[in-house]
């Protein structure tokens, strides 16, 4: 039975992540009692009951999807619709609130926020960063020329040996990104990451999604750069106040959200 | 919606992950596979705990010095206030004081800091929780680690100063091994237990340094429970004396000191400090596996 369903699904049709029905809530504290004082924050505390003074913000309502084997998904929407809160749920790192997200594997969140140890040089995050990530020592070793020169950050000379604080954020988001790319995902997700670095970088990293699609990942693609979007990916997810607007192929979802923007 | 016509058209989502090995996202792991799981990071728990200690004092002009200079220092200050001003030496000679005082502070520091760095272990490394997916409890057992290391180059400046009044190695000093091991357990054990708290109410960084030096003055760091408390109820002398940093400080005096005897120490003093490390760290361990799920959100 088994076999037979796998013949008759093609190679690039395994489903790697599949979103069932998603719904996520924030919930603010304070957000109502407003003021912010000590005595509020006390009374809060005292007071102890769940719903008064939180606020809940629906983030995402009822979203469900199947991303498959190989594929490159862009996520795009105005700001404050939930994309990115939508990759972090994906990742595992926000509770849903109703239905299920399931991924195949761990899928690995790669956001432009999201800092290293700024104390550390960089040498020192590049094998922190790999170790992290669950490589061997070995790998670690292997890799390493391979994540520094990808990053381009000694082509002005070495910086790999200073604090990472000391980087400008262009440097500090692609060191980031060579870093997470340096092992093959299952599902990698990249939040606005192609926007930061310069020309050449951003040519270099659509190159290496592209080969970590062909080494039979995921990648989703949070971006307000429609071209960026084009150039990568081939399918779209267009979100809207917390639900799913429309889901296709690259052009036409593009197409119609140039039009809703009015561009 | 769906952009390609699929066989699997008809499946529920849950029957389409489940034919395909898909999990649920962000789910725990058991016991025994997060022990697992953490095992195979081992690597990285070193190297995490090695460079943080090296970026400790990247940016002063001594640089690593300071490793050493640091708790001389502190040995320094204490000595002033409580040997020279407050004369709390009572009952013991300059000799095996000044040794003493150094050992406790020392001791007493490498769990006071673990405790200080596993409140921020998840809450001070939100940027690395939130880009990559490791077992959390890594982050908490290296800043463990990271202290025991710093402890070792304490050991130095300890081992010199006790020479110097007079007391010399003996096979007494093998003693330090096991006992740096209960107590490296039992601080890992703690600084799990403070890192989940800690990650949910950051409020704790704030609170944690006066109940830790509450704990210091409580403990005997600087005066001797059995000789300051004499007069005192038995139960309340044996009380301070089975605090596990009590505990750990005078087995390590009595480890090292040649004047300090073991009729300074409580009865059954290595089942309690067994006890104590046994019970902080398994029950620490499970109580921060029981929320890794939770670890960086919101």
């Amino acid at each position: 039975m088994a076999e037979q369903n796998l013949e008759q699904t093609p190679r690039d049709l395994v489903p790697t992540v599949i979103a069932d029905e998603l719904h996520i809530v924030y919930r603010v504290h304070g957000a109502k009692t407003g003021k912010g004082s000590a005595t509020s924050a006390l009374s809060r505390i005292v007071k102890r009951g769940e719903e008064r003074g939180v606020r809940k913000v629906h983030a995402v309502k009822g979203v469900s999807f199947v991303a498959y084997r190989g594929e490159a998904v862009g996520l795009i929407g105005s700001n404050g619709s939930g994309k990115s809160t939508l990759l972090r749920a994906i990742a595992g790192l926000l509770p849903a609130e109703k239905g299920r997200v399931y991924t195949n594997g761990q899928p690995s969140l790669l956001g432009v926020n999201a800092a290293l140890m700024n104390d550390l040089t960089g040498e020192r995050n590049v094998i922190l960063g790999g170790l992290a990530m669950g490589m061997s020592r070995e790998q670690v070793r292997e890799r390493y020329q391979e994540i520094v020169d990808f990053s381009g950050i000694n082509e002005k000379g070495d910086f790999i040996t200073l604090p990472m604080r000391t980087y400008s954020s262009g440097m500090a988001a692609r060191l980031r990104f060579s870093i997470a790319a340096a092992k093959d995902h299952d599902v990698l997700m990249i939040d606005e990451a192609l926007a930061t670095g310069d020309r050449k970088f951003q040519v270099r990293s659509e190159e290496r999604i592209r080969e970590l699609r062909k080494s039979a990942g995921t990648v989703f693609l949070v971006s307000h750069n429609n071209k960026s979007i084009r150039d990568t990916c081939d399918r779209v997810l267009w979100l809207e106040r917390g639900e799913l607007r429309m889901d296709g192929p690259t052009d036409e979802v593009l197409k119609e959200y140039e039009k809703f923007t009015g561009k | 919606m769906s952009p390609r016509p699929s066989p699997d058209e008809g499946l529920t989502a849950a029957q389409l992950s489940a034919k395909y090995g898909l999990t649920v996202s962000g789910a725990r792991p058991g016991l025994a596979e997060y022990i697992r799981q953490l095992w195979g990071r081992r690597h990285f728990i070193l190297a995490f705990s090695q460079a943080k200690l090296t970026a400790q004092y990247s940016q002063a002009k001594l640089g690593q010095l300071w490793q050493v200079a640091t708790p001389l220092l502190n040995a320094a200050v204490y000595f002033f206030i409580f040997g020279v001003i407050l004369k709390a030496s009572r009952g013991m000679s300059r000799d095996v004081y000044i040794p003493f005082l150094v050992t406790g502070v020392f001791v007493f520091t490498f769990t006071q800091s673990s405790i200080m760095a596993g409140v921020r272990a998840i809450s001070g490394n939100l940027g690395l929780v939130r880009a990559l997916h490791f077992p959390r409890a890594s982050l908490p057992i290296s800043f463990a680690l990271q202290q025991l290391q710093q402890l070792l180059f304490s050991m130095i400046v300890l081992f010199i100063i006790v020479v110097g009044f007079g007391s010399y190695p003996s096979l007494s000093w093998l003693l330090i091994v096991p006992i740096l091991v209960l107590q490296f357990l039992f601080n890992t054990g703690l600084a799990l237990i403070v890192a989940r708290m800690g990650a949910k109410t950051p409020d704790l960084a704030q609170l944690m340094p006066f109940m830790l030096r509450t704990w210091m003055y409580a403990s005997g760091v600087m005066f001797s429970i059995s000789t300051m408390m004499e007069g005192r109820s038995e139960v309340f002398v044996r009380l301070l004396q089975v605090n596990p940093a009590a505990v750990y400080m005078d087995l390590m005096r009595f480890a090292i000191i040649d004047g300090y005897g073991a009729s300074n120490l409580p009865p059954h003093v290595w089942a309690i400090a067994a006890f104590w490390a046994v019970v902080l760290f398994v029950g620490g361990f499970v109580y921060f596996w029981q929320a890794e799920e939770r670890y960086g959100r919101g």
